[in-house]
């Protein structure tokens, strides 16, 4: 793939991925993100700090997750032999808590006692308010009302952990108003809190914090596949909401010239505007919001392919990896 | 910084007049287009009417981090009513045709910038009639590559409480027109009480630059408007209109009430 030439595994100074990422914030929060971004980076050079996290990972959130041969799947659909990645047998149910845990335990070396996430089917809610329980901090979910009625289990589940549990009732009440109503809490509160966003997203350092967190799995699927295989995988498939599962997988296999990565949207109803969630289905043009430069629905297009159908039923996209800073 | 004082510039000589004449600027905030743009065309004037010396036009946009729920409501109904960024420049150039000469700033985030066009986006401005650009979520280390300040688009850079004092220089630095100081950390909203330290840090940006400091973020009544015209240049109510044309709308009461709420506040910062 030629768009992996383009990807620079690391941001520059000011957090740019090439012309992507950056941090397009208002100004109370430029001097907070440049102590979490300075911070992270010490914490990543602390052997307690990467102990913890370790430690956190295999006793607490259940790290390895098995790499599973789908016999049945395989079967069905009759070609490539087809192996999940089991992110769903963590703590909670969901890859969220990799990145949950490592925020979390960096938010307590920088001295906050409150934090605050936004949630939209509301894992990375339950993960966020699980490390907060764990850690007897205070918690605020953000969710919106619209989530918060469709997903009331995750909602109580929040609830009995501990968290607080606010609905936001702007705009189409989901995940784009509660992510505005998290930020504008901690532009309220920053001094006091952290805000564990859910994926790689938003502005710099979150996009590259988010992805170190959960580039474990892809370490640990590259490692499993070569035992159970002694090869690399053709293909990797992630699905991509922000994409921090797909970019956890992908980071470890991107200079892998013969694995192809194909990430996959979500197509509602169909590809007319307001009918779905893919952002990199009609073209090269993105905007800038809520932190950081990247594509948004309803813009034109060009980086990804032309739509591919792969394997029965489901159709597929491809696009540079760095669509998911 | 950028001045040039020898062109007239309605910013810069309003600031310069008020300063010889040792008063205070009172600016106003509204969201264009809220709830029409036919409203705001009969606003613009009327808050001039009412004592603002200088205004504030929101661009609506969907996601105004910066903001509060009340402006962020503002920009919602803005945004029903079908408006849009070439919508509010239109505005604009129709103000001045109708000869209303209050210096104009737009006030809205990069992205309907950044979809407009970028480059365009500044002579338009500029043919339209506004004198200055207030970008929320554009900081000049972004604002350096993505939209170089320098023209007769004065930049108003706004400082908040947690911007470290050697941040403080650069910043001001890139600035034109005034600097906007955020009188608290939060978003917009109006507010009880003010913030303790606001003196001291009106005091040290002074120091820092020549520019005027307008400070803004929460204030709604005359006494709290009086207080800070006392520390700094200009005074910024935003919330508390942008409140009032929610509770008002499209009615004939919004005009009369409108002028009514910030005839007190304008007579407390002239006469600070």
């Amino acid at each position: 793939m030629s768009a992996k030439n383009a990807y620079l595994p690391v941001p520059d100074a000011s957090g740019h991925f090439g012309a992507y990422g950056g941090r397009y914030v208002p100004e109370t929060l430029v001097a907070p993100l440049e102590e979490l971004g300075a911070e992270f980076e010490k914490a990543q050079k602390d052997p307690a700090f990467l102990h913890e996290l370790k430690e956190m990972r295999r006793d607490f959130t259940g790290r390895p997750t098995p790499l599973y041969f789908a016999e049945r799947l395989t079967q069905h659909c009759g070609g490539a032999k087809i192996y999940l990645k089991r992110e769903d047998l963590l703590h909670t149910g969901a890859h969220k808590i990799n990145n949950a845990l490592g925020q979390v335990i960096l938010a307590r070396r920088m001295g906050k006692k409150r934090i605050i996430a936004e949630t939209g089917a509301g894992q990375h809610g339950v993960a966020t308010a699980t490390m907060a329980a764990r850690y007897g901090m205070e918690c605020i979910i953000y969710m919106g009302e619209e989530d918060m009625r469709r997903q009331a289990l995750n909602v109580t589940r929040m609830r009995l952990l501990g968290a607080k549990v606010v609905g936001v009732t702007a705009g189409q009440k989901t995940l784009k108003e509660a992510v505005n109503e998290a930020m504008r809490d901690w532009v309220t509160n920053v001094r006091t809190t952290h805000y564990v966003l859910g994926t790689a997203y938003g502005a710099h350092p979150y996009p590259y914090m988010v992805r170190e967190f959960h580039k474990v799995i892809g370490e640990e699927a590259r490692a499993q596949m070569m035992e159970r295989e002694e090869g690399l995988p053709d293909v990797i498939c992630a699905c991509v909401g922000g994409g921090s599962n797909a970019i956890g997988i992908f980071y470890a296999f991107l200079n892998d010239e013969n694995v192809r990565l194909v990430g996959v949207e979500a197509g509602g109803e169909g590809i007319k505007p307001g009918k779905h969630a893919a952002r990199v289905f009609r073209g090269e043009s993105w905007g800038y919001c809520r932190g950081r430069s990247r594509f948004y629905c309803r813009m034109r297009m060009g980086r990804s392919n032309r739509p591919t159908r792969y394997r029965r039923g489901w159709t597929m996209r491809r696009w540079g990896p760095n669509i998911v800073t | 910084m950028v001045l040039r004082m020898s062109l007239p510039h309605r910013i810069d000589d309003l600031f310069a007049r008020l300063k010889k004449e040792k008063r205070k600027a009172l600016v106003a905030y509204l969201v264009a287009g809220d709830p029409d743009l036919a409203t705001t065309a009969r606003l613009v004037p009327a808050l001039a009417e009412a004592g603002a010396d200088l205004i504030e036009l929101g661009i609506p946009f969907s996601d105004p981090l910066a903001d509060g729920i009340v402006n962020q409501l503002g920009c919602q109904r803005a945004l029903e009513s079908g408006t849009t960024l070439p919508g509010v420049l239109q505005l604009v150039s129709q103000l001045r045709k109708e000869k209303c000469n209050v210096p104009l700033v737009l006030f809205t985030y990069y992205n309907p910038v950044f979809a407009f066009g970028r480059e365009k986006f500044e002579a338009a401005a500029i043919r339209a009639g506004a004198d200055g650009l207030l970008l929320l979520d554009l900081p000049p280390e972004e604002a350096a590559h993505d939209l170089p300040a320098g023209g007769d688009l004065r930049r108003i850079v706004l400082v908040a409480p947690t911007t470290p004092e050697a941040r403080v220089r650069s910043l001001v630095s890139t600035a034109s027109g005034f600097v906007y100081y955020v009188s608290r950390e939060g978003v917009t909203g109006m507010q009880q009480t003010l913030p303790a330290t606001l003196g001291e840090k009106v005091s040290f940006l002074k120091k820092s630059t020549p520019l005027p400091i307008c400070v803004g973020f929460g204030i709604s009544t005359p006494e709290q408007a009086g207080q800070v015209a006392a520390l700094a240049d200009g005074v910024v109510v935003g919330s508390a209109i942008v409140d009032r044309i929610a509770k008002l709308g499209r009615s004939p009461q919004l005009i009369p009430e409108i002028i009514n709420f910030l005839r007190p506040i304008a007579q407390a910062v002239h006469s600070a």
